[in-house]
Protein backbone atom coordinates (compact mmCIF):
# COMPACT_ATOMS: atom_id res chain seq x y z
CA UNK A 1 0.00 0.00 0.00
CA UNK A 2 1.69 3.24 -1.10
CA UNK A 3 2.01 5.86 1.62
CA UNK A 4 -0.09 8.99 1.23
CA UNK A 5 2.01 11.69 -0.37
CA UNK A 6 1.62 15.39 -0.84
CA UNK A 7 1.69 15.57 -4.62
CA UNK A 8 1.66 19.35 -5.06
CA UNK A 9 4.47 19.68 -2.53
CA UNK A 10 6.54 17.08 -4.37
CA UNK A 11 6.05 19.06 -7.56
CA UNK A 12 7.10 22.20 -5.70
CA UNK A 13 10.19 20.37 -4.52
CA UNK A 14 11.01 19.45 -8.12
CA UNK A 15 10.58 23.04 -9.27
CA UNK A 16 12.82 24.27 -6.47
CA UNK A 17 15.46 21.67 -7.29
CA UNK A 18 15.27 22.82 -10.89
CA UNK A 19 16.11 26.36 -9.77
CA UNK A 20 12.70 28.06 -9.90
CA UNK A 21 13.53 31.18 -7.88
CA UNK A 22 10.02 32.60 -8.07
CA UNK A 23 8.67 29.46 -6.46
CA UNK A 24 11.27 29.77 -3.73
CA UNK A 25 10.35 33.41 -3.18
CA UNK A 26 6.72 32.40 -2.75
CA UNK A 27 7.69 29.68 -0.29
CA UNK A 28 9.76 32.09 1.78
CA UNK A 29 7.14 34.84 1.61
CA UNK A 30 4.45 32.48 2.85
CA UNK A 31 6.42 31.02 5.72
CA UNK A 32 9.04 33.52 6.92
CA UNK A 33 6.64 35.48 9.14
CA UNK A 34 5.09 32.43 10.81
CA UNK A 35 8.56 30.91 11.18
CA UNK A 36 9.93 33.98 12.94
CA UNK A 37 6.96 34.04 15.30
CA UNK A 38 7.28 30.33 15.93
CA UNK A 39 10.99 30.59 16.69
CA UNK A 40 10.22 33.33 19.24
CA UNK A 41 8.37 30.74 21.33
CA UNK A 42 11.71 29.11 22.03
CA UNK A 43 14.11 32.03 21.58
CA UNK A 44 13.62 35.33 23.33
CA UNK A 45 15.93 37.47 21.19
CA UNK A 46 14.57 38.56 17.81
CA UNK A 47 18.01 38.67 16.18
CA UNK A 48 18.82 35.12 17.32
CA UNK A 49 15.41 33.93 16.13
CA UNK A 50 16.13 35.49 12.74
CA UNK A 51 19.46 33.65 12.59
CA UNK A 52 17.79 30.35 13.40
CA UNK A 53 15.20 30.91 10.68
CA UNK A 54 17.92 31.69 8.15
CA UNK A 55 19.82 28.56 9.16
CA UNK A 56 16.60 26.65 8.73
CA UNK A 57 16.19 27.83 5.14
CA UNK A 58 19.74 26.75 4.39
CA UNK A 59 19.02 23.35 5.91
CA UNK A 60 15.80 23.17 3.91
CA UNK A 61 17.72 23.79 0.66
CA UNK A 62 20.27 21.14 1.59
CA UNK A 63 17.60 18.65 2.56
CA UNK A 64 15.25 19.21 -0.40
CA UNK A 65 16.37 16.16 -2.37
CA UNK A 66 15.49 14.02 0.64
CA UNK A 67 11.98 15.47 1.04
CA UNK A 68 9.61 12.65 0.13
CA UNK A 69 6.27 14.35 0.55
CA UNK A 70 5.18 12.17 3.44
CA UNK A 71 4.20 15.36 5.23
CA UNK A 72 3.41 18.74 3.74
CA UNK A 73 6.48 20.78 2.87
CA UNK A 74 5.40 23.36 5.43
CA UNK A 75 5.29 20.80 8.24
CA UNK A 76 8.66 19.48 7.12
CA UNK A 77 10.15 22.99 7.18
CA UNK A 78 8.72 23.68 10.63
CA UNK A 79 10.08 20.36 11.92
CA UNK A 80 13.56 21.47 10.93
CA UNK A 81 12.92 24.88 12.47
CA UNK A 82 11.60 23.43 15.72
CA UNK A 83 14.65 21.20 16.13
CA UNK A 84 17.03 24.08 15.46
CA UNK A 85 15.12 26.43 17.74
CA UNK A 86 15.11 23.91 20.57
CA UNK A 87 18.82 23.23 20.19
CA UNK A 88 19.63 26.91 20.12
CA UNK A 89 17.39 27.62 23.10
CA UNK A 90 19.14 24.94 25.13
CA UNK A 91 22.51 26.36 24.12
CA UNK A 92 21.44 29.81 25.23
CA UNK A 93 20.27 28.40 28.52
CA UNK A 94 16.61 29.24 28.01
CA UNK A 95 13.88 26.97 29.36
CA UNK A 96 11.83 25.26 26.67
CA UNK A 97 8.15 25.93 27.29
CA UNK A 98 7.06 22.43 26.35
CA UNK A 99 9.57 20.59 28.49
CA UNK A 100 7.06 19.93 31.22
CA UNK A 101 3.40 20.08 30.42
CA UNK A 102 0.77 20.30 33.09
CA UNK A 103 -1.36 17.30 33.96
CA UNK A 104 -4.61 16.76 32.02
CA UNK A 105 -7.12 19.51 32.54
CA UNK A 106 -8.29 20.01 36.07
CA UNK A 107 -10.78 22.61 37.30
CA UNK A 108 -8.41 23.86 39.94
CA UNK A 109 -6.10 25.11 37.18
CA UNK A 110 -8.73 27.58 36.08
CA UNK A 111 -9.90 29.92 38.85
CA UNK A 112 -12.68 31.09 36.57
CA UNK A 113 -14.23 27.63 36.50
CA UNK A 114 -14.66 27.45 40.25
CA UNK A 115 -16.24 30.90 40.35
CA UNK A 116 -18.76 30.44 37.54
CA UNK A 117 -20.51 27.24 38.53
CA UNK A 118 -22.71 26.24 41.43
CA UNK A 119 -22.47 22.99 43.34
CA UNK A 120 -24.51 20.90 40.92
CA UNK A 121 -22.60 22.19 37.90
CA UNK A 122 -25.10 24.76 36.64
CA UNK A 123 -24.11 28.34 35.90
CA UNK A 124 -23.82 30.73 38.81
CA UNK A 125 -22.14 33.39 36.65
CA UNK A 126 -23.42 32.68 33.15
CA UNK A 127 -21.80 34.04 29.99
CA UNK A 128 -23.16 37.50 29.28
CA UNK A 129 -24.63 38.50 25.92
CA UNK A 130 -22.13 40.43 23.82
CA UNK A 131 -22.72 43.70 22.00
CA UNK A 132 -21.22 42.26 18.80
CA UNK A 133 -22.31 38.92 17.44
CA UNK A 134 -20.23 38.28 14.33
CA UNK A 135 -16.47 38.25 13.73
CA UNK A 136 -16.88 41.08 11.22
CA UNK A 137 -18.58 43.34 13.75
CA UNK A 138 -15.95 42.62 16.40
CA UNK A 139 -13.14 43.30 13.92
CA UNK A 140 -14.53 46.82 13.51
CA UNK A 141 -14.16 47.56 17.20
CA UNK A 142 -10.66 48.89 17.71
CA UNK A 143 -10.61 48.61 21.50
CA UNK A 144 -11.96 45.09 21.45
CA UNK A 145 -9.36 43.99 18.91
CA UNK A 146 -6.54 45.70 20.83
CA UNK A 147 -7.55 43.91 24.02
CA UNK A 148 -7.95 40.64 22.17
CA UNK A 149 -4.47 40.85 20.64
CA UNK A 150 -3.02 41.87 24.01
CA UNK A 151 -4.72 38.88 25.64
CA UNK A 152 -3.18 36.64 22.99
CA UNK A 153 0.28 38.04 23.69
CA UNK A 154 -0.26 37.59 27.43
CA UNK A 155 -1.14 33.91 27.23
CA UNK A 156 1.28 31.50 28.88
CA UNK A 157 3.84 30.60 26.16
CA UNK A 158 2.73 27.00 25.56
CA UNK A 159 -0.92 28.06 25.23
CA UNK A 160 0.00 30.92 22.92
CA UNK A 161 2.07 28.66 20.69
CA UNK A 162 -0.65 26.05 20.33
CA UNK A 163 -3.54 28.46 19.74
CA UNK A 164 -1.45 30.43 17.23
CA UNK A 165 -0.53 27.34 15.23
CA UNK A 166 -4.02 25.82 15.37
CA UNK A 167 -6.39 28.77 15.21
CA UNK A 168 -4.37 31.63 13.70
CA UNK A 169 -2.19 29.69 11.25
CA UNK A 170 -4.83 26.98 10.71
CA UNK A 171 -2.66 23.93 11.28
CA UNK A 172 -4.22 20.53 11.87
CA UNK A 173 -3.90 18.98 15.31
CA UNK A 174 -1.68 16.28 13.83
CA UNK A 175 0.78 18.74 12.31
CA UNK A 176 0.89 20.84 15.48
CA UNK A 177 1.57 17.78 17.63
CA UNK A 178 4.27 16.54 15.27
CA UNK A 179 6.15 19.80 15.19
CA UNK A 180 5.76 20.58 18.89
CA UNK A 181 6.38 16.95 19.88
CA UNK A 182 3.48 16.84 22.30
CA UNK A 183 0.58 14.42 22.55
CA UNK A 184 -2.80 15.15 21.01
CA UNK A 185 -4.34 15.32 24.48
CA UNK A 186 -1.79 17.77 25.80
CA UNK A 187 -2.21 19.90 22.72
CA UNK A 188 -5.97 19.93 23.22
CA UNK A 189 -5.64 20.91 26.89
CA UNK A 190 -3.46 23.87 25.96
CA UNK A 191 -5.81 24.82 23.15
CA UNK A 192 -8.81 24.70 25.47
CA UNK A 193 -7.14 26.85 28.10
CA UNK A 194 -6.06 29.39 25.51
CA UNK A 195 -9.47 29.62 23.89
CA UNK A 196 -11.30 29.95 27.22
CA UNK A 197 -8.96 32.73 28.30
CA UNK A 198 -9.39 34.56 25.03
CA UNK A 199 -13.16 34.21 25.19
CA UNK A 200 -13.05 35.68 28.66
CA UNK A 201 -10.94 38.58 27.43
CA UNK A 202 -13.48 39.30 24.71
CA UNK A 203 -16.30 39.10 27.20
CA UNK A 204 -14.52 41.69 29.31
CA UNK A 205 -14.74 44.23 26.54
CA UNK A 206 -17.85 43.18 24.63
CA UNK A 207 -20.33 42.36 27.39
CA UNK A 208 -23.39 44.55 27.11
CA UNK B 1 -26.89 14.11 31.74
CA UNK B 2 -24.08 16.63 31.35
CA UNK B 3 -23.97 19.66 33.61
CA UNK B 4 -23.21 23.15 32.34
CA UNK B 5 -19.79 22.86 33.91
CA UNK B 6 -19.24 19.64 31.90
CA UNK B 7 -20.20 21.44 28.72
CA UNK B 8 -17.60 24.13 29.32
CA UNK B 9 -14.93 21.60 30.28
CA UNK B 10 -15.62 19.56 27.15
CA UNK B 11 -16.13 22.47 24.76
CA UNK B 12 -12.84 22.02 22.93
CA UNK B 13 -13.02 18.23 22.88
CA UNK B 14 -16.43 18.68 21.27
CA UNK B 15 -15.21 21.22 18.72
CA UNK B 16 -12.28 18.94 17.87
CA UNK B 17 -14.51 15.91 17.37
CA UNK B 18 -12.78 14.03 20.16
CA UNK B 19 -15.78 13.09 22.28
CA UNK B 20 -17.05 9.51 22.41
CA UNK B 21 -20.29 9.41 20.46
CA UNK B 22 -22.40 8.87 23.59
CA UNK B 23 -20.99 12.04 25.17
CA UNK B 24 -21.44 13.94 21.93
CA UNK B 25 -25.13 13.06 21.93
CA UNK B 26 -25.46 14.21 25.51
CA UNK B 27 -23.69 17.41 24.56
CA UNK B 28 -26.12 18.05 21.73
CA UNK B 29 -29.09 17.33 23.99
CA UNK B 30 -27.79 19.74 26.62
CA UNK B 31 -27.17 22.46 24.06
CA UNK B 32 -30.64 22.00 22.61
CA UNK B 33 -32.11 22.71 26.04
CA UNK B 34 -29.70 25.23 27.56
CA UNK B 35 -29.55 28.73 26.09
CA UNK B 36 -26.69 29.80 28.38
CA UNK B 37 -24.43 27.00 27.20
CA UNK B 38 -25.43 27.66 23.61
CA UNK B 39 -24.32 31.23 24.15
CA UNK B 40 -21.00 30.04 25.61
CA UNK B 41 -20.31 27.68 22.69
CA UNK B 42 -21.24 30.43 20.23
CA UNK B 43 -18.79 32.77 21.95
CA UNK B 44 -16.06 30.12 21.74
CA UNK B 45 -16.81 29.83 18.01
CA UNK B 46 -16.59 33.61 17.67
CA UNK B 47 -13.24 33.57 19.44
CA UNK B 48 -11.91 30.98 17.00
CA UNK B 49 -13.22 32.89 13.99
CA UNK B 50 -11.53 36.02 15.24
CA UNK B 51 -8.23 34.19 15.68
CA UNK B 52 -8.44 32.90 12.12
CA UNK B 53 -8.82 36.46 10.86
CA UNK B 54 -5.69 37.58 12.68
CA UNK B 55 -3.58 35.79 10.08
CA UNK B 56 -1.44 38.49 8.65
CA UNK B 57 -1.84 37.96 4.93
CA UNK B 58 -0.48 41.36 4.03
CA UNK B 59 3.05 40.77 5.22
CA UNK B 60 5.45 39.50 2.61
CA UNK B 61 8.99 38.82 3.73
CA UNK B 62 11.98 39.12 1.44
CA UNK B 63 14.42 36.24 1.13
CA UNK B 64 17.49 36.97 3.27
CA UNK B 65 20.42 37.59 0.88
CA UNK B 66 22.48 34.66 2.19
CA UNK B 67 19.56 32.33 1.61
CA UNK B 68 18.97 33.62 -1.92
CA UNK B 69 22.63 33.10 -2.68
CA UNK B 70 22.51 29.56 -1.32
CA UNK B 71 19.50 28.88 -3.54
CA UNK B 72 21.26 30.17 -6.63
CA UNK B 73 24.43 28.29 -5.82
CA UNK B 74 22.72 24.96 -5.50
CA UNK B 75 21.25 25.20 -8.98
CA UNK B 76 22.91 22.57 -11.09
CA UNK B 77 23.76 20.29 -8.16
Amino acid sequence: MPEATFGPDLRLRDRLLAGDEAAFEDLVAANQGPMLRFARNFISRADVAEEVVQETWLAVLKGLPAFEGRSSIKTWIFHILANRARTRAVREGRVIPFADLAAPDDETFDPDMAARFAEGGSWSEPPTPWGADTPESILLRQEAMDQFKAALEDLPPAQRTVVTLRDVEGWSAEDACNVLQISETNQRVLLHRARTRLRRALEGVLAR
Amino acid sequence: MLSCRDVVTLATDYAEGRLPWTTRIQMRMHLALCALCRRYIHQMDLTRSLLARLKRDSERHEIPPSVREAFRNRKGD
